[in-house]
């Protein structure tokens, strides 16, 4: 059986990066001890795949997390809540479990699948306003990225789906706390993964030419990952209300 | 009491690897801080990533958080990129845990385990708001102590340190909290912070250096003694007698980020009277004491349980010479609620084929490399540093491990010893070429690295009266080695950088004077001198020459009988007599015993202390030479008698 759960990364644990992920996600399910059924071959590891990743220093509400429970498990068992308890109980302080589903064994993995995801981002630097309107009625976006020693210019304009200052029912559903330590102007996009995935550094980029992104980026944070369904754009899992248990 | 971590925040995303500086750790403390505590900042002057597994700074920890009178937290040093950024923003040093910062503390103790860190404590203090030096102080400034290996000869640190703590901290930590309590209760006045000092030089195993005055003959050390009668000429180690009273840590750390040793460490013994006799570790944490075998069984199920990791490192100095090795390693079984089953490592392999077959039975998966520290190229050298492998014992061993299906081995040497010649420094290629042989005949993917490192004498050993190579002659050694390695398949070397060494040397054998070297150093930019990106030797020998300090004296010099160690008032329970008996006992090529398993020689540890090994088996474990030269593949039941030559008797 195969398990896609989402899970929130909030607070101080931000700070790590995607192996670090990994490796407490190993550990939280030894301890909840999931049945995870296990690869074979000279080093046998865990069979769980990981969604997009998620930059240092980015939060979320929904990162994804797909697990290959055992087969000689007894499936019936353990229900699916009763996994999401016992790794709220193991899982570090700022990460919990905010979705679970069974999804057949044939399902792309999130990776593939997921064609877009939803940012919320606290930037701060003036004339955001009037950046995000000239965003908006340009038909190209240039920033430049260095790759591998290179520098490129790529035009972004396409994968940015949606830009605009939060709406205040979507800033409802946020954490206080998370509203709170966002400096700057709040806002919302939409970005797209599939292809050229955009991050949010580069629309930081775009919305404040030249500048180091981490200079104005205070805060930011995924609420939704997208997936395609007969040509809808479907919310992959919805998340549970955003829990507020950081780290101190 | 305010914490930094919203101005530390917004920097974390502009430097490499955040993640060290957010604390967060499952089985970190929620430190207490209150009135009438005293607050430890435990430090590690090195980054997190080799910081966070040091199990003695853990056990501290632990041990500090568990008392009402005292609070702990944890430090280590920021990379350079944050520390620019804290400079720039006036953000002194902080605590992981809570974000606290330095100058909060009543101690800043910092865990020394090698001597090129000294530049990174200055830095730390500096980072801390306190002066550099001890004399600059103010009441309100943090008591600095340090504690580890490297304080056997704290004199380079003697104007930065407040106190140095000899040898094992879990008393010693509660004795100190003690006297600073009353201390903080008087209300730190202006004057205070000597009499406190005076107080803690009382404690044994505490080192106030400020309380003693160094005399001098031209370049020569030619006394250490205290100012006054109460502060004691002899500054003696601290020991735990029964390692099974002390299971700790008890909720290990498990970072958040990777870690050099990231895996559950489970320490199985103290002490190691191999008697190797180049190597410090050994000479300073005698007796051996074992940890119950019931004990270590369940540190190692508890521990993973608590930690949700599934390795295991069973540490000591020579791990397989614990009298309940196998049992605990086949008791060590997979789990049914766990996903995957435990896997043991043990480090600091012995050579023996006994030993690779009890790491064959611990290792799962793939099995790519191991390491055996035979030392010296020929069994002449071995029988002067009484590193007692004979040749069998390495084959033996080598031919093991190839033979269940390792296929890359790691050999480590040092050059640079007593009396070595040309022909022990060709013997390192002849006995990896040994190897690579044995290896071709189970895959043809053999291969063997040779590891070179220079030898640096170090304090309280046989060696310390030893002048150790200088940088042309250990460049020249390790050239001969790569030259005969290049006309070897399968043979590959690599070699610890000769400048270094030198670098350690002088801080290693150093007495007060080179302090100002140290300054001087770090004033110029040397921070993280162990990291070779940040290693310039020219910084030393400027600094050497501008406090008019000669590399020479301190490093290649050898010392006779009468030297006045810059560590002559400090000791590590070894006997003066006995140290250089072991040194000529080294010059004649004679070995010594193990005298866990014979009787005692009396090199003054145990006897000063009231101290027994504490060794749950009477006799050698089985398998190979046990480092006698014998063959005691059966386990040796009788003592044995040793030495190709008499050892030499003054």
């Amino acid at each position: 059986m195969k398990v896609r759960l989402s899970y929130s990364k909030l607070g101080k644990i931000r700070f790590t990066g995607h192996r670090d992920v990994a490796r407490i996600w190993e550990r939280s399910l030894r301890k909840a001890a999931i049945p995870v059924a296990v690869s074979t071959g000279f080093t046998p590891r865990l069979r769980v795949a990981f969604g997009l990743g998620l930059p240092t220093g980015a939060e979320s509400l929904v990162e994804l997390l797909d697990i290959t429970l055992a087969d000689d498990s007894d499936v019936g068992s353990i229900e699916l809540d009763e996994i999401a308890r016992r790794l709220d109980t193991t899982l570090p302080v700022g990460m919990a479990v905010t979705g679970i589903r069974e999804c057949a064994l044939s399902e792309a993995s999130a990776q593939e699948d997921v064609v877009a995801t939803t940012w919320v981002m606290g930037v701060e630097a003036p004339g955001i306003v009037d950046q995000i309107d000239r965003i908006n009625q340009s038909t190209e976006v240039w920033v430049e990225r260095e790759r591998k020693g290179e520098k490129r210019r790529d035009d972004i304009r396409a994968g940015i789906l949606h830009l605009g200052l939060i709406a205040p029912e979507q800033s409802e559903v946020l954490p206080s706390w998370w509203l709170g330590e966002s400096r700057g102007v709040v806002i919302e996009a939409v970005l797209t993964t599939a292809g050229r995935g955009i991050r949010p550094t580069e629309l930081v980029q775009a919305l404040v030419p030249g500048c180091e992104p981490w200079n104005h980026l205070t805060r930011v944070l995924r609420i939704n990952q997208w997936i395609e369904r007969d040509g809808e754009r479907v919310d992959v899992l919805s998340a549970r209300p955003a829990h507020s248990q950081v780290c101190p | 009491m305010s914490s930094l971590w919203s101005r530390l925040e917004p920097l974390l995303a502009r430097v490499r690897k955040p993640a060290r500086y957010i604390g967060c750790e499952d089985g970190a403390a929620s430190p207490q801080h209150g009135h009438g505590k005293v607050a430890w900042l435990l430090a590690y002057p090195d980054v997190y990533e080799v910081g966070l597994p040091n199990q003695g700074l853990q056990i501290l920890y632990e041990i500090l958080n568990e008392r009402a009178d005292a609070v702990a937290e944890r430090t280590y040093a920021p990379w350079v990129d944050l520390e620019a950024l804290m400079r720039e923003r006036d953000i002194p040093l902080f605590s992981v845990d809570t974000h606290r910062s330095a100058d909060e503390f009543d101690i800043l103790a910092f865990n020394l385990s090698a001597e090129l860190v000294y530049t990174n404590v200055l830095n730390m203090i500096d980072l801390a708001g306190s002066p550099v030096r001890t004399t600059d102080r103010r009441p309100s400034d943090p008591l600095v102590i340090i504690g580890g290996h490297a304080a056997f000869n704290p004199e380079p640190m003697a104007d930065f340190i407040d106190c140095a703590v000899l040898g094992e901290g879990e008393e010693v930590v509660g004795e100190i909290t003690e006297i600073v309590r009353e201390w903080k209760a008087a209300g730190r006045t202006e004057g205070s912070r000597r009499a406190v000092l005076r107080e803690l030089s009382k404690i044994r195993g505490v080192y106030v250096p400020s309380m003693y005055d160094v005399a001098y003959e031209g370049d020569r050390v030619v006394g250490i003694t205290p100012m006054f009668v109460d502060v004691p000429e002899l500054v003696t180690k601290r020991t735990v007698h029964d390692l099974g009273q002390w299971q700790y840590p008890k909720s290990p750390l498990v970072p958040l980020t990777e870690v050099v040793h990231d895996r559950l460490a489970v320490e199985v013994f103290r002490g190691c009277t191999r008697g190797c006799r180049f190597c410090q570790a050994g000479m300073i944490t005698r007796p051996v004491r074992e940890r119950p075998a019931e004990q270590v069984r369940t540190m190692i199920s508890e521990g993973l349980r608590r930690t949700g990791y599934n390795e295991v490192s069973l540490t000591s100095l020579s791990t397989a010479d614990f009298s309940g090795i196998e049992s605990v390693v086949t008791s060590i079984v997979p789990d049914p609620t766990a996903c995957g089953s435990p896997t043991v490592s043990l480090p600091s392999l012995r050579v023996d084929a006994f030993t690779v077959g009890l790491a064959a039975k611990v290792a799962s998966g793939r099995r790519s490399g191991l390491t055996f520290a035979p030392e010296a190229g020929t069994w002449r050298l071995r029988t002067v540093i009484n590193k007692l492998i004979t040749e069998e014992d390495l084959y033996g061993a080598v031919e093991s491990a190839f033979s269940s299906g390792w296929s890359r081995m790691k050999l480590y040497f040092l050059t640079g010893l007593p009396t070595e010649t040309d022909i022990d420094t060709a013997g390192i290629v002849d006995l990896a070429a040994g190897c690579v042989s044995i290896g071709k005949k189970y895959t043809s993917r053999a291969s063997v690295t040779v590891s070179v490192g220079g030898f640096v004498p170090k304090a309280h050993t046989p060696f310390q009266w030893f002048g150790q190579n200088g940088v042309p002659e250990l460049r020249r050694k390790i050239g001969l080695v790569r030259e005969a390695a290049g006309r070897t398949r399968g043979v590959h070397v690599k070699w610890h950088d000769p400048a270094a060494t030198l670098a350690e040397g002088i801080a290693s054998r150093g007495d007060r004077r080179v302090g100002a070297v140290v300054e001087r150093v770090w004033r110029e930019g040397g921070v993280f001198q162990e990291w070779s990106e940040f290693f310039v030797l020219d910084r030393w020998l400027d600094a050497m020459a501008a406090e008019g300090l000669s590399p020479d004296w301190f490093v290649t010099r050898h010392r006779d009988e009468d030297e006045v160690f810059p560590w002559h008032h400090l000791s590590a329970g070894l006997h003066r007599d006995f140290l250089w008996q072991d040194w000529r006992a080294a010059l004649a090529e004679a070995g010594l015993e193990d005298c866990r398993w014979t009787p005692c020689y009396d090199c003054g540890v145990c006897t000063g202390d009231g101290l027994e090994h504490i060794v749950a088996s009477p006799v050698a474990p089985a398998g190979g030479s046990q480092g006698t030269g014998q063959n005691l593949a059966w386990g040796g039941s009788v003592p044995v008698s040793l030495g190709s030559k008499p050892m030499v008797t003054s």
